[in-house]
């Protein structure tokens, strides 16, 4: 809005006497804003102000008894999960996102079918993802609870994301780039390789980032699936639970509260932390 | 030889493309093929409108759990979508700049909070003033939705605020020109015209929270019956599969695996309208 639209302090508050429906309204407005904002401040004020004090080294003990009840072998279940899921998620989300922008022709049937299924597959709850990993992995395919088979469950759930993100990312890449490319002679492989995935780098960081997210704080999908074992692992064969389930585990027995607020307290650090590495990276991309 | 590659990577990503649509197709199966003989044993109707829910005398009824969900989800949405949508108005219409690019970030962040954290801030903040406010044991249809209601606010915002921007500025602008206050124009002149995208967020928003597990277990109370009232506890068909799946088996394994077919449709149902809506509007 220019200056035309400007009003000082003093007009603003005559057009609210003249029009209550207007302040009420406005009031509303920045009340639920308030409410919102303020919700999320105090919860992350409320696990921090409780969390710190309950941080000990004991938590972090490199072996999980029931006294320390460390939440080392959680933290490296994570990371292993996390790494793992990516593994598989990345290329695939990758390489579908690249079909349906780069090789597809307009009014492919297929891309109907493989958007209806991605957003499909974005809505499904995560137990029921968590039931299905442990029908397919854990039960047909005789994993039993492993961390492959978390993995593998959670690999599905985040792909979506990481297809929509990438996607978007290579839609955002100008036409031009490719023509150019197309025009010196490079074959359809060579541009997307060389061209197009480039500058899309930092938003399909972006994506892969949130899947981060996603995946270290899931528990419904992987109590089931890889089970609640506080070791860390001995192979990709072997239960193990990550930090969201180890919290989860925490609360069920009900005897842990400190710990658990420690625990809720790293979880909550480590999605900060994610979020704000993902919003960098987005950032990067919208600048060049 | 460089015309064989160019192929091959092109099959590759087809098939990489397909990988959704063989997870969907594996979901189905394995969803329907457990759960579906299930039903079918204890009796359609005995399954979705039996009162009883007890695995022991191989009673399966889930009539409890389908109104726990309802319930609940209709309570997140009476709290949630007021907030959310007049927030998204904030966001869209009422923002300043500065804040804007702190308020954003800070409601994407509100969505990557993990489910679990929710569920312990709930049980920890939510429940203890239930009890003292209603006494009880301050677990129940209102704690729970207090929670959802909060959980899908990102979830409705982020929607409802890209529909309101995505309304053309002249609407707002005629509404000026005619004389309506800045408020009046948003909520009169855009926000109708934002209708459908809303409605899409609403649905959505829906769709987390009924779909919602573990935050919902921490604080609903978890009782396998029909609730008398908004305090009484309540257990979901999310939470029924996670509280007992640990040690079903045979027909109580199959029940549970039947009660997530049943939330499935459901889901499908609300992404159907979801996708419905989103159509509509293009």
């Amino acid at each position: 809005m220019s200056n035309i639209n400007k009003r000082d302090f003093r007009q603003k508050i005559n057009t609210y006497k003249r029009n209550p429906v207007s302040l009420i309204l406005a009031l509303l407005v920045i009340l639920s804003a308030v409410i919102t904002a303020g919700i999320l401040l105090f919860l992350i004020g409320y696990i921090l102000v409780k969390g710190i004090p309950n941080l000990s080294l004991d938590l972090f003990a490199w072996e999980y008894t029931t006294k320390n009840v460390s939440m080392t072998p959680a933290i490296i279940n994570t990371i292993i999960m996390t790494l793992l899921s990516l593994l598989i998620s990345v290329p695939l989300g990758v390489g579908s996102a690249i079909y349906l922008v780069e090789y597809a022709r307009r009014g492919n049937k297929l891309v109907a079918v493989v958007r209806i299924t991605a957003e499909t597959l974005s809505g499904i709850p995560s137990i029921v993802y968590g039931l299905f990993g442990f029908l397919l992995f854990v039960v047909a395919c005789g994993w039993n609870y492993s961390i492959l088979a978390g993995a593998m469950t959670l690999a599905i759930m985040v792909l979506p994301l990481i297809m929509r993100t990438t996607e978007e990312a290579l839609k955002s890449v100008p036409d031009s780039y490719r023509e150019g490319s197309f025009g010196l002679g490079a074959g359809r492989l060579r541009t997307v390789i060389r061209i197009v995935l480039p500058p899309a780098i930092p938003g399909i960081l972006a994506g892969v980032i949130l899947s981060i997210g996603r995946i270290v704080g899931e528990t419904a999908a992987l109590i089931f699936t890889a089970g609640t074992v506080a070791k860390a692992p001995k192979g990709l064969m072997s239960s193990g639970r990550t930090l969201a389930v180890h919290m989860y585990a925490l609360l069920s027995e009900g005897l842990y509260t400190k710990q658990a607020y420690a625990t809720a307290l790293v979880l909550l650090v480590a999605v900060i932390g994610i979020n704000a590495i993902s919003n960098f990276a987005a950032k990067k991309l919208t600048k060049e | 030889m460089n015309r064989i590659i160019e192929k091959t990577m092109k099959i590759l990503f087809l098939l990489t493309a397909c990988t959704s649509i063989i997870a969907v197709i594996l979901i189905c199966f394995f969803l329907f093929a457990n759960g579906i003989p299930a039903i079918g044993k204890i009796g359609v109707f005995n399954f979705l409108l039996g009162t009883k829910w007890k695995p022991t005398n191989n009673i399966f009824g889930i009539l409890p759990m389908i109104l726990g969900s309802i319930y609940v989800t209709a309570g997140a949405i009476i709290i949630g979508v007021p907030i959310g949508i007049l927030c998204a108005i904030f966001m869209a219409r009422f923002c300043p700049k500065k804040l804007y690019r702190v308020l954003k970030p800070a409601i994407e962040l509100m969505a990557g909070i993990p489910s679990i954290v929710y569920g312990f801030f709930g049980l920890m903040v939510i429940v203890p003033t239930m009890q003292t406010l209603f006494g009880g044991s301050g677990k129940g249809i209102l704690t729970a939705s207090v929670l959802l209601g909060i959980m899908i606010l990102p979830t409705i915002i982020g929607i409802a605020e890209s529909a309101i921007r995505a309304v053309p500025e002249s609407y707002y602008e005629g509404s000026l020109a005619l004389g309506a206050t800045h408020e009046r124009s948003v909520f009169f002149a855009t926000l109708p015209a934002a209708k459908s995208g809303i409605l899409a967020g609403i649905i959505l928003g829906i769709g987390r929270a009924i779909g919602e597990t573990m935050a919902v277990i921490i604080v609903a109370g978890n009782q396998a019956v029909i609730p008398s009232g908004i305090l009484s506890g309540v257990r979901t068909m999310t939470a029924n599969i996670v509280l007992e799946m640990g040690y079903a088996a045979e027909l109580h394994r199959d029940a549970l695996i039947a009660t997530s077919v049943v939330l499935f449709v459901f889901i499908l149902i609300i992404n159907l309208s979801f996708s419905l809506i989103k159509r509509r509007e293009r």
